[in-house]
């Protein structure tokens, strides 16, 4: 589904975040992307949801390489993208319900829809009772729920996740960890970027580690 | 937390076109439908909330088009006028001297089956002396002539529909001229080629200045989209993150220039009709000293419906020009 060829990213300062990446992702499978602060796992996932480009290398996703999609084409191709911001990028002028629907309104969806997917959504990550309220007066974590619910409304075909256990305490990460594992299982490509290791150690996923921009896999974690 | 139910995890593989069941257009074209009244109405909301700063726009675009409504009633009020006044193009047809009785009664039939006069008056010589004479002092004077020196005279008036005409006008003395027992046509018409010229130029000001106001509205507009697009960047930044296309982006800004345009153009008409209700009454005053009936034209509801839909379209069109420039350059 996802897949590096050599992939390079270098800043317009010259920093280069991302040294010649290779690693595939299928359908239906789900990996940690870890590494110290600044190791470029951020980079790697704005590369796929096309906020940067690479500087050097190919990146496929479908088979398609990226930076072949023509510009009118990319919010066609975001919206089988679903995304947990590291700084969760609400909208406070709106209440949880209309934060969360925002992918389904892009998409022109019907208004049943919306309601019906929401409400399941918000349902997973336990802020039903909060719909109506405005994000700013829920917590760090619950901000967080809210960005997790509004990247899987939409049911999309990628789910990538940015730090997206930050602000949660070990309970409620390990059921957000479920939920992804749950969409992993129906066939979805999930990434999450994280260097929670209780978290990686306590799953049993594939890991892919950053060091200075530089990718390797390593033996899986749990069983080391 | 609960467990999790089927309607999210399960069916991740149903994409929007297998979505798609036999009605599917008809419920795409329902969501599309309510997704244009909900901007509209968030659009309207926004301008409320924010009231300062919409009436201050919608006053500018207003102005902007009141001022050319104004001059364009007025101009079409004095049009009305010129063709109204009764003798404005009064000609008269001074005939050969020695013409003959059934000459000129033949001629009198002529001209009473040409459509495009209205009126004939013939005054015989002997008619027009005994008024001469009537008149101030000429009495004395003329009983010393051998014999009457004045011409037979036609007194005609074109139809009310050319009057006003000119060109037309014009051709019609041509015409008259022509006939050969006229020695002359007298037409003053001077006064109205110069209220003709007057009244061009205040078209040709009318059009001048709305086109140059309407440039104003573009620009009025435009600024403070411009604006509104600036303070709600990171909004616009997530929605094209999320998968907003750049026409879903630009649409609550549209919709916002349509309010402007829409509210300034009947903000404008309701200016002109009160300035209409204010200046009509020393109008109609003044016009009654010179024994006219003169009263400034009306800008009624098709007047209404032309402002509100003129003010509309360069509302759309300055918010148009604004969202083209600034929506596409803003990317995640
Ligand atoms: N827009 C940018 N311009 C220049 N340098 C950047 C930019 N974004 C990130 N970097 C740099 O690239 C490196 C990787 O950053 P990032 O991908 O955010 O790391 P991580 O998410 O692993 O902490 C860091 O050294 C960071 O300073
Ligand atoms: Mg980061």
């Amino acid at each position: 589904m996802i897949e590096f060829d050599n992939v390079s990213k270098r800043y317009p300062d010259g920093h280069e975040a991302l040294s010649q990446v290779s690693f595939a992702l299928d359908a239906g499978e789900m990996a940690f992307l870890t590494g110290h602060s600044g190791a470029g796992k951020s980079t790697l996932l704005k590369l796929i949801m096309l906020m940067e480009r690479p500087s050097g290398g190919q990146l496929l996703v479908n088979g398609k390489s990226l930076s072949r999609l023509h510009k009118s084409q990319i919010p066609y191709y975001r919206r089988r993208v679903g995304v947990v911001f590291q700084n969760h990028q609400l909208l406070f002028d709106r209440s949880v319900f209309d934060n969360v629907a925002l992918p389904m309104q892009v998409s022109g969806a019907e208004r049943r829809d919306i309601e019906r997917r929401v409400r399941a959504a918000l349902d997973k990550v336990g802020l039903l009772s909060k719909e109506k309220l405005n994000p700013v007066q829920l917590s760090g974590g619950e901000q967080q729920r809210i960005g997790i619910a509004r990247a899987v409304v939409h049911t999309p075909r990628i789910l990538l996740a940015d730090e997206p256990t930050g602000n949660l305490d070990p309970e409620l990460s390990a059921e957000i960890m479920t939920l992804f594992e749950d969409f992993r299982n129906v066939g979805v490509s999930v990434l999450v970027a994280t260097h929670d290791i209780a978290l990686i150690l306590a799953m049993d996923e594939r890991v892919l580690t950053l060091n200075q921009g530089r990718l390797s896999e390593a033996a899986r974690l749990a069983q080391a | 937390m609960r467990k999790p139910n089927s309607t999210l995890a399960a069916q991740p593989v149903r994409r929007s076109g297998a979505v798609e069941s036999r009605s599917g257009w008809r419920s795409r074209l329902r969501a599309y439908v309510h997704s244009h009244r909900q901007n509209a109405r968030e659009s309207f909301q926004r301008m409320v909330d924010e009231p300062l700063q919409s009436v201050m726009t919608m006053l500018v675009v207003a102005i902007a088009l009141a001022l050319p409504a104004m001059l364009y009633v007025g101009v079409s009020s004095l049009q009305q006028l010129s063709g109204s006044w009764d003798s404005s193009a009064q000609m008269t047809l001074f005939l050969n001297k020695g013409a003959k009785d059934k000459a000129i009664k033949s001629l009198i039939a002529r001209l009473e089956s040409n459509t495009e006069l209205a009126e004939i008056h013939y005054i015989s010589p002997g008619q027009a002396l005994d008024a001469l004479q009537d008149s101030a002092g000429f009495g004395e004077a003329l009983t010393l002539l051998d014999e009457n020196p004045l011409p037979p005279v036609l007194l005609v008036v074109p139809i009310g529909e050319i009057e006003a005409d000119v060109p037309r006008v014009e051709q019609l003395v041509k015409t008259l001229a022509m006939e050969p027992l006229v020695d002359d046509v007298q037409l003053d018409m001077k006064w109205l080629q110069r209220m003709q010229q007057i009244l061009d130029i205040g078209r040709q000001i009318t059009v001048l200045l709305g086109g140059a106001l309407s440039l104003g509205v573009l620009l009025v507009v435009g600024n403070t989209i411009r604006l509104a697009i600036e303070s709600r960047r990171e909004e616009i930044l997530v929605v094209k993150l999320v998968g907003g296309t750049n026409g879903f982006v630009r649409r609550p800004f549209l919709y916002t220039g349509l309010w402007y345009g829409v509210c300034g153009g009947l903000i404008a008409w309701l200016g002109v009709v009160l300035g209409q209700l204010w200046l009509g009454t020393t109008v109609t005053r003044l016009a009654a000293l010179y024994q006219s009936d003169f009263a400034l034209k009306s800008l009624g509801l098709d007047g209404m419906l032309v402002l509100i839909a003129f003010g509309g379209i360069l509302g759309l069109v300055g918010a148009g020009l604004a969202v083209g420039r600034h929506i596409a350059q803003l990317e995640p």
